[in-house]
C-alpha cells in the first residue's frame, strides 16, 4: 500500500438479521448471545429472507423485536406445534423455534417431543437456564437437585420435585430426531462451539434430515442472585456436570460434513 | 352437480376441502372422527397437508401456525377436544388470523358420552377461552346446511379475519342425508397471501404475528378494534330461518337438531289448530336478538327447546326482554327430544296462552 492512508476495516457488525433495538434483557443475560450467534448463522446461510421464527413464552417472549425477519409468538410451551403448522404449509421455508426450558421442558413437553418424534423439520434452539426467568425465578424442570428458586426455597428437593428433565438425552432417542446437542454459552470457547452446532442443525433443517435442537446452557444472572460472571461459573461448575455437553444424536450426512 | 347420500362428518369435511382448505389437523374424537379420516385420504390425494396431532392442544396450535402462513385451514374436534383448544383459540383471536372450526358437540360434563348434545354453546358463544373477544358460530340443521355454511366459513373467517365454528351435534355428525356438494376450489397460490401472513421478509419489512400488547393502553386499542369488528358482524352476519310465524301466537326458537326436532313438531300443532311458529337461529353469534324481538311484540308465547339445560335460553330472554314469558324445554346428557314431547309442550303452552 503506496497510500498512507489507513484503511478502516470493520471487524465486528451487527448482522442483518438483528434489528437495531436495544433488548430488555438483563446486564450479563446470554439470551443476548443466542439470539447473535441465531442472527450470525442465518445471515452466513443467506436465509433470512426465507426463515421464520416461532417466539415462546418466556423472557425472549420479545425476541420478534430483535430478529430482522419474519416471526411468529406461540403459546407458553406451543411453539413445536406452531412451527410444525406453518412448516407443513410452507416446506421449502425455514423454521425455527427459540424456548426456554419452562416452555419447552415442562409446559410444552408433549409438543417438543412429538414435533421430534415426527420428524418435523425444524430447528429448535433451546436455551437451559435452569430456573423461570419471566416470572421470577421459580423452579423449571431443569433446576438442579439442591438449586435454590422462589418455589423450592430449600433448594430443589428431589423427594417431592423429582429429577431434572434432560431433554437432549431424551429426544436423541427418538428416531425422528437427526441432530441434538448440547453446547454451553459460558466462555469464548463454547460460544464459537455453539454457534457451529447452530450452523449444523439449520443445516439439517436445510437438507430436510429431520428435526434439530441446540440446548444451549444459559444463565439467568437476575433470578440466580449473581453478577454475571459469577452466573457463568456457575454454569460451569453446576450445569455441566449435570447436564454434559456433547452430541447426543448427529444425523450420518451431517456428520461428515462436520468438524468442531 | 346431483344430490348424493351423505354422513355429516364426511360432508363437512369434502366441503371444506371443496373451499380450498389447504391443511388440516386434528385429534381422532367421536362422534367427529370420520372428518379426520376423510381428511387423512382426500388431503394428500389433492397433495395438501393432512395432520394428526398429539392433542388437540397440538391440533389448534398447529392451525394456528398454518394461519400465520396465510393459508386455508381448519380443524374439527368434539366437546373434550374442543376444551383443549381453548387456549388456542384465545391466541387465535388475539392474532386476527382466520382459522375454521367443526365443534360435533356431544354430552358432558366431563368424558360424558358420545351421543349428541348441545352442551356446548356457552363455550363457543360466550366464551373460547380466555379474553374479550367472540367467536362466530354458525349452527346447522341438515347435512346439506352444515356443507354450506363449511365452504362459506373459510370466506367469512379470512373476511373478519376471525374464527368461525361450526357449532352442531353428534347427530348432524353422523347421520346420513341426500346433499349436494359446492364445487371445488383450488387452493390459494402463494403470491395470493394476504398482506400481513408471514411469507418471509423479502424486499419488505419484517411481518409479526403476536397477541400480546404488554402496554395495557395498547391492549385496549386492540381490544377497541375487536368491539369495532363484532359491530360489523353483528350488522352483516345474523342468519335464522323461520317457518309459520306470520299469524303464529307461540313461537318456537330452537336452533341446529333441536331446530330440526321442533320443526316437526310445529307441523304437528298446525294439523291440530295450533297457531305455533318457528325461528331457527343459525348464526349463534351474531345473535338474532331483534329477529326475535320482533317476534316477541307478535306472538303470546315463547318455548326455547334445546339439548342442554337452558343455554341459548339467556339469549332468548334478553331478546324478549320480558314481553312475553320465556318458557323451556331441555333433554340433556346426549338425550335427544322426541317430535311428541316438544309438541306436548306446544300444547301445553297453547293452553296457557289461550286461558
Ligand atoms: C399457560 C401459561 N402458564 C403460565 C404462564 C406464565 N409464564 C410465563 S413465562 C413462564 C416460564 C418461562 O420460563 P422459561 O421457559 O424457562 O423461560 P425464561 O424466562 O427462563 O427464558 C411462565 C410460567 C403463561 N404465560 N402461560
Ligand atoms: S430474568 Fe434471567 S433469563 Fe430473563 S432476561 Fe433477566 S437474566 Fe435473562
Ligand atoms: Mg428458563
Amino acid at each position: 500500500m503506496t497510500d498512507k492512508k489507513m484503511v478502516e476495516a470493520l471487524i465486528f457488525s451487527k448482522p442483518e438479521s438483528l434489528t437495531d433495538v436495544p433488548t430488555h434483557y438483563c446486564p450479563g443475560c446470554t439470551h443476548g448471545v443466542a439470539h447473535r450467534l441465531i442472527a450470525e448463522t442465518i445471515d452466513e446461510m443467506g436465509m433470512r429472507e426465507n426463515t421464520v421464527g416461532v417466539a415462546p413464552v418466556g423472557c425472549s417472549v420479545f425476541a420478534y423485536n430483535y430478529f430482522n425477519m419474519d416471526f411468529a409468538e406461540a403459546a407458553h410451551g406451543r411453539a413445536p406445534a406452531m412451527a410444525t403448522g406453518f412448516k407443513r404449509v410452507n416446506p421449502d421455508m425455514n423454521v425455527f423455534t427459540y424456548q426456554g426450558d419452562g416452555d419447552l421442558a415442562s409446559i410444552g413437553a408433549a409438543e417438543i417431543l412429538h414435533a421430534a418424534g415426527r420428524g418435523e423439520m425444524i430447528t429448535v434452539i433451546f436455551i437451559n437456564n435452569a430456573i423461570y426467568g419471566m416470572t421470577g425465578g421459580q423452579m423449571a424442570p431443569t433446576t438442579l437437585p439442591g438449586q435454590k428458586t422462589t418455589s423450592s426455597p430449600l433448594g430443589r428437593d428431589i423427594e417431592s420435585h423429582g429429577f431434572p428433565l434432560k431433554m437432549c438425552e431424551i429426544l436423541s432417542q427418538l428416531d425422528g430426531s437427526a441432530y441434538i446437542v448440547r453446547r454451553s454459552l459460558h466462555d469464548p470457547a463454547n460460544i464459537r462451539k455453539a454457534k457451529k452446532a447452530i450452523r449444523q442443525a439449520f443445516e439439517v433443517q436445510r437438507q430436510g434430515l429431520g428435526f434439530s435442537m441446540v440446548e444451549l446452557l444459559s444463565n439467568c444472572p437476575t433470578n440466580w442472585k449473581m453478577t454475571a460472571e459469577d452466573s457463568l461459573e456457575w454454569i460451569e461448575e453446576n450445569m455441566i456436570p449435570y447436564f454434559p455437553l456433547g452430541d447426543f444424536k448427529v444425523h450420518p450426512a451431517i456428520a461428515k460434513s462436520k468438524k468442531g | 352437480m346431483a344430490k348424493e347420500l351423505l354422513k355429516g362428518n364426511v360432508a363437512f369435511a369434502e366441503a371444506a376441502v371443496r373451499a380450498g382448505c389447504e391443511a388440516y389437523y386434528g385429534y381422532p374424537i367421536t362422534p367427529q372422527t370420520e372428518a379426520l379420516e376423510h381428511m387423512a385420504k382426500r388431503m394428500p390425494e389433492l397433495g395438501r397437508v393432512f395432520l394428526q396431532a398429539e392433542s388437540e392442544v397440538a391440533a389448534i396450535n398447529m392451525v394456528y401456525g398454518a394461519a400465520c402462513a396465510g393459508v386455508r385451514v381448519m380443524s374439527s374436534s368434539s366437546s373434550p377436544g374442543v376444551s383443549l383448544m381453548m387456549e388456542g383459540l384465545s391466541y387465535i383471536a388475539g392474532s386476527e388470523v382466520p382459522v375454521v372450526l367443526v365443534d360435533i358437540m356431544r354430552g358432558g360434563p366431563g368424558l360424558g358420552n358420545i351421543a349428541p348434545s348441545q352442551g356446548d354453546y356457552n363455550q363457543i358463544v360466550k366464551g373460547g377461552g380466555h379474553g374479550d373477544y367472540r367467536i362466530i358460530t354458525l349452527a346447522p340443521a341438515t347435512i346439506q346446511e352444515i356443507i354450506d355454511l363449511t365452504y362459506e366459513a373459510f370466506d367469512i373467517a379470512e373476511k373478519y379475519r376471525a374464527i368461525v365454528v361450526i357449532l352442531a351435534d353428534g347427530s348432524i355428525g353422523q347421520m346420513m342425508e341426500p346433499a349436494e356438494l359446492p364445487p371445488m376450489q383450488e387452493v390459494r397460490k402463494r403470491e395470493d397471501r394476504a398482506e400481513w401472513s408471514l411469507t418471509g421478509a423479502k424486499g419488505r419489512d419484517p411481518r409479526v404475528i403476536t397477541s400480546i400488547y404488554i402496554d395495557p393502553a395498547e391492549e385496549e386499542v386492540f381490544n377497541l378494534h375487536l368491539v369495532e369488528k363484532q359491530k360489523k358482524i353483528e350488522a352483516n352476519e345474523v342468519r335464522f330461518s323461520s317457518l309459520l310465524l306470520e299469524d303464529a301466537e307461540i313461537a318456537i326458537v330452537a336452533y341446529g337438531t333441536a331446530g330440526r326436532i321442533a320443526q316437526s313438531s310445529v307441523k304437528q300443532a298446525r294439523d291440530e289448530g295450533i297457531k305455533v311458529g318457528l325461528l331457527r337461529p343459525i348464526s349463534l353469534y351474531p345473535f338474532p336478538y331483534d329477529e326475535i324481538g320482533k317476534v316477541a311484540d307478535q306472538v303470546k308465547r315463547i318455548l326455547v327447546v334445546e339439548m342442554s339445560g337452558g343455554q341459548m335460553l339467556d339469549d332468548v330472554r334478553l331478546a324478549v326482554n320480558g314481553k312475553v314469558p320465556v318458557d323451556f324445554y331441555g333433554r340433556m346428557g346426549g338425550m335427544v327430544p322426541l317430535p311428541d314431547e316438544v309438541f306436548e309442550q306446544i300444547q301445553e303452552l297453547n293452553q296457557k296462552a289461550n286461558a
